[in-house]
């Protein structure tokens, strides 16, 4: 039952309970337990799916895909509000301090690394043309034509490639955004 | 001498059941049954929903106090848990691409196009829109039922003593009464509806099986210890109309026909719902399909279309949503409906979620199990208000009438106006959707093409 759940919680010294406050947690568990349809304390991928505005998003796939970690096909709330962690503003970097020296997961490097993973389809950290070519064609659908849409690729990968190995690495990657405001574009924030 | 003892006594006790079953029987007739026949109130429910509504003020006031004496905050349900930017994905991206130099015919793809997409994706998986929908309305404070009691804890000694109270009352006392009404209520629906199905076709034949139909219903509603307050009744629908309202559960019916009479619309059931369809019918024309009928469009709006025409014929009700919400919001109005011509007569109905919740959620619990629920809830509170007619306007298609219709049932009944599709609750989104929002975004990458 619900409340049971929230004991474990409570009990809990993990580090993604250091990004969200008590009231917040309850409020994620209820969401995680209402989207849970099999009640078995993990979500699958069509449990996501089930979720009208995430089935209608271009990126669904890639961004339920991100919940899971390599070759698993269920999360449990741990890895849900740790992959929800990423989206906490920067600001609230008090409470994240602790645990271990690294970098907490709402930074701004962590966001872009997530964005990253969004690009790099086979997860061996670079962006290829083809990786780029198959989001972009997730993106626009069927509305640009395939010549145009590599032309676009082939420009975008001119513009971030400083070593000339025709994909980008993720430094190049934090090099082409520097300019954009990733702390507030990639950040949701609680009401309460 | 002892078997002759023994014999006395479970005599004695057979009488005394017996009697007590008969007095039983007389107060509820008397008290319950016959004024509500005749649309009379003894002022009972009055005074037990005056008392009711008391305790409840001061469960709340004990529960607030509780809850600031151990400082935490329960954040209030109806504000959302996220900060939802609702800027349009041409603002958005816009401003992403800010730090780039403008292309000369608009049009650009950047990196970080992505963080839109991903952005909205999360938000969407912390809270939606529509999935919410389909559950039951949390409460503010709790309304002392052990199902409503999800994220309340333990405040005092005397409101769990209360909250027990509570429980002998609802399932000891108000149920078995509420279960007798409706049995009374529904065996009262077949028999007389039966009986006035022998008559011969006559403007009498036709009042009396209103009058039939209006008793039995507002038993039914006695039986759920339903309080209606009904507004704007010069609005109510007449005869050779469409009656569409926002749907709940079963028990909007039960409301409806509780103050007007209806000809109802529905697929064809098997068991004891055939049995009341069957009778019903007798007494005056119900519109009843076959589950291979249903699946003929054309099939279906001819024979509305043929009831709408006939003047003499009752007002049809029609539930548009297609299936049960949760009554926070109106979902999509099917246009079917919409297509048949004739006068529309929107109706909202708001139920008070304090007194008991009535939606039904299909998925979780069969139409016995809920029922068992209403009839241990507190009360049925509930408004209903007729909205003026509406008809087609001149270059208006079905489908814009039917958001026209709904916008106004939402305005009234203070309920989110949702484009989402209620089937949405079993079936998967639409793919057209996903390839209306790569469209927006195609467009923003291309450009605009007149510049060349």
């Amino acid at each position: 039952p619900l409340w049971c759940d929230k004991v474990l919680l409570r009990a809990s010294r993990r580090v993604e309970i250091a990004y969200f406050s008590h009231s917040q947690i309850t409020r994620l568990y209820s969401r995680f337990h209402s989207l849970d349809k099999g009640e078995n304390g993990a979500l699958s991928r069509e449990d996501f799916q089930r979720i009208p505005e995430l089935a209608i998003n271009p990126l669904g796939d890639r961004i339920i895909n991100a919940f899971f970690p390599e070759g698993e096909d269920q999360v449990n709330f741990r890895g849900f509000m740790r992959t929800l962690a990423h989206f906490r503003p920067v600001e609230d970097n008090e409470k994240s301090k602790g645990h271990d020296a690294s970098e907490p997961l709402n930074s701004r490097n962590n966001k872009l690394l997530f964005a990253f993973r969004l690009y790099d389809l086979d997860r061996d950290d670079k962006i290829s043309r083809d990786e780029l070519l198959q989001v972009l064609r997730m993106m626009v659908g069927v509305n640009i034509s395939d010549e145009q849409l590599g032309s676009i690729a082939d420009r975008t990968i001119q513009e971030a490639d400083t070593n000339g190995d025709m994909s980008i690495s993720f430094s190049e990657f934090i090099k082409v955004l520097e300019k954009v405001d990733v702390e507030q574009k990639m950040s949701i924030r609680f009401l309460h | 001498h002892m078997d002759l003892n023994q014999q006395n006594c479970t005599n004695d006790a057979w009488g005394a059941a017996r009697s007590a079953a008969q007095v039983w029987l007389s107060l509820v007739v008397g008290l319950i049954m016959l004024p509500a026949m005749f649309g009379v109130s003894l002022g009972i429910t009055e005074t037990y929903m005056k008392v009711l509504i008391k305790t409840l003020k001061w469960a709340t006031f004990r529960i607030q106090k509780g809850r600031r004496e151990r400082e935490t905050l329960k954040p209030s349900p109806s504000n959302g848990i996220i900060q939802r930017d609702d800027g349009s994905m041409e603002k958005e991206i816009g401003e992403l691409r800010r730090s780039r130099p403008k292309r000369p015919d608009g049009g650009d793809f950047t990196l970080s196009d992505v963080f839109y997409f991903s952005r909205k994706g999360l938000e969407s998986i912390v809270e939606d829109e529509v999935t919410q929908r389909f559950s039951s309305e949390e409460l503010v404070s709790w309304n002392l039922l052990t199902r409503t009691n999800n994220n309340f804890h333990y405040v005092s000694l005397r409101l769990t003593v209360l909250w027990g109270l509570g429980v002998v009352i609802r399932y000891c006392i108000l149920a078995p009464l509420r279960i007798t009404l409706a049995a009374i209520g529904i065996s009262w629906l077949v028999i007389g509806t039966t009986v006035v199905g022998l008559l011969p076709s006559s403007r009498v034949k036709n009042w009396l099986s209103e009058l039939v139909h209006l008793m039995c219903y507002r038993i039914c509603a006695r039986g759920l210890s339903a309080t209606v307050h009904y507004h704007n009744k010069q609005n109510r629908p007449r005869k050779g109309g469409i009656c569409v309202a926002n749907h709940t559960s079963p028990i909007d019916v039960v409301i409806l026909a509780n103050d007007g009479c209806y000809a109802m619309v529905g697929q064809v059931h098997g068991g004891l719902m055939g049995v009341i369809q069957r009778s019903m019918v007798k007494s005056c024309p119900h519109i009843w399909f076959e589950r291979s009928e249903m699946k003929d469009r054309h099939l279906v709006t001819q024979r509305l279309r043929d009831h709408v025409n006939d003047k003499t014929k009752l007002p049809i009700l029609i539930f548009p949503e297609g299936t049960c919400i949760n009554n926070t919001s109106v979902m999509m109005f099917k246009k079917g409906s919409f297509e048949i011509g004739g006068t529309i007569y929107p109706v909202a109905i708001k139920y008070d979620p304090q007194f008991g919740d009535a939606f039904w959620n299909s998925a979780k619990y069969n139409m016995v199990s809920y029922l068992l629920r209403m009839m241990t809830s507190w009360a049925i509170v509930c408004n209903v208000w007729y909205l003026p007619a509406m008809t087609q306007m001149e270059g208006e298609d079905a489908v814009q009438f039917a958001n026209r219709v709904k916008s106004a049932i939402a305005r009234q009944g203070g309920l989110v106006d949702l484009s989402w599709d209620g089937g949405l609750k079993r079936d998967k989104v639409k793919n057209t959707f996903k390839e209306l929002e790569q469209k927006k975004y195609s467009s923003m990458v291309v450009g605009d093409d007149s510049s060349d």
